[in-house]
């Protein structure tokens, strides 16, 4: 069987969901961080797989913008949770309940 | 050939990102680290695949490079040693793993019954440097100075965050 768009597309689809299933079940900041890094990369295949079976180059140009915002989306959410830490002593998201009603 | 390294890459891909989020053997945030690492370049291998060299070679630097580089790095900053023994409550992990597998379930079906442009089997394309840094300094040419500016300040907004007295 010759490998189409659709493997890719699936591959990147069960990707994403393993770092949905990552931010939704662990309670570590770092490893939600990690899968939201998961995610954004699973996007990143679709994106790449798509501009390779339709023959042109934007998607991997976008793929480009998207590496370079989660760079800087992650040096941010570091240093955030660095400040956190400092702060609070925990990187663990049941004990930040400063903005629970 | 391809094929076969197609699936070696995608099972590797899959496997390291499961033991990202739901590693068995340790709740360590270093392992998780360490499996994103892998999974990052399994994904550059897929990248190859996809003859978009250039894009895996800056998703090895930059990824594997640094961003792996900056989370061990907090990591150790941390100390995160007492968040391993917390259990988890059951109802939670119960819906989400159904609520995560029905999204699963959304999205694969979607794919199947879509039959967009699927099928183009001999794709002219080749993922040169060459065309893209063309494309990157033609057409989006605004695109790329706002991501510089961006750069800039997310920058800023770290040295600011890091500083000792954070009001």
């Amino acid at each position: 069987m010759h490998i189409g768009l659709e493997h890719y597309l699936v591959v990147s689809a069960l990707l994403f969901c393993l770092g949905l299933l990552g931010v939704v079940l662990r309670r570590n900041l770092l490893v939600i961080y990690m899968s939201l890094e998961l995610m954004l990369n699973a996007s990143n295949l679709a994106l790449v797989a798509f501009s390779r079976f339709n023959g042109h180059l934007n998607g991997q140009v976008m793929v480009l913008f998207i590496i370079t915002v989660a760079a800087a989306e992650v040096s941010v959410g570091l240093a955030l949770i660095v400040a956190l830490y400092r702060k609070r002593q925990t990187a663990h998201v049941e004990d930040l309940t400063t903005m629970k009603l | 050939m391809q094929d076969l390294f197609f699936y070696l890459f995608a099972a590797l891909t899959l496997l390291c990102g499961f033991l990202v989020v739901a590693n068995p053997f340790s709740r360590n945030p270093v392992t998780s680290a360490m499996f994103l690492a892998l999974t990052i370049v399994s994904m550059a291998g897929l990248f190859v695949l996809l003859h978009a060299f250039f894009l895996a070679a800056v998703q090895i630097l930059v990824y594997a490079g640094a961003v792996i580089v900056l989370f061990l790095f907090v990591i150790m900053l941390l100390d995160l040693k007492e968040e391993q023994r917390r259990t988890a409550n059951k109802f939670g992990i119960v819906t989400g793993v159904i609520s995560v597998g029905a999204i699963t379930v959304i999205l694969i079906k979607t794919i199947f019954e879509s039959h967009a442009t699927a099928t183009v089997a001999t794709p002219a394309l080749e993922g040169a440097t060459q065309p893209l840094g063309r494309m990157l300094f033609n057409d989006y040419v605004l695109p790329f100075e706002i991501l510089s500016v961006l750069l800039l300040v997310a920058m800023v907004g770290v040295i600011l965050l890091s500083k000792k007295d954070l009001r």
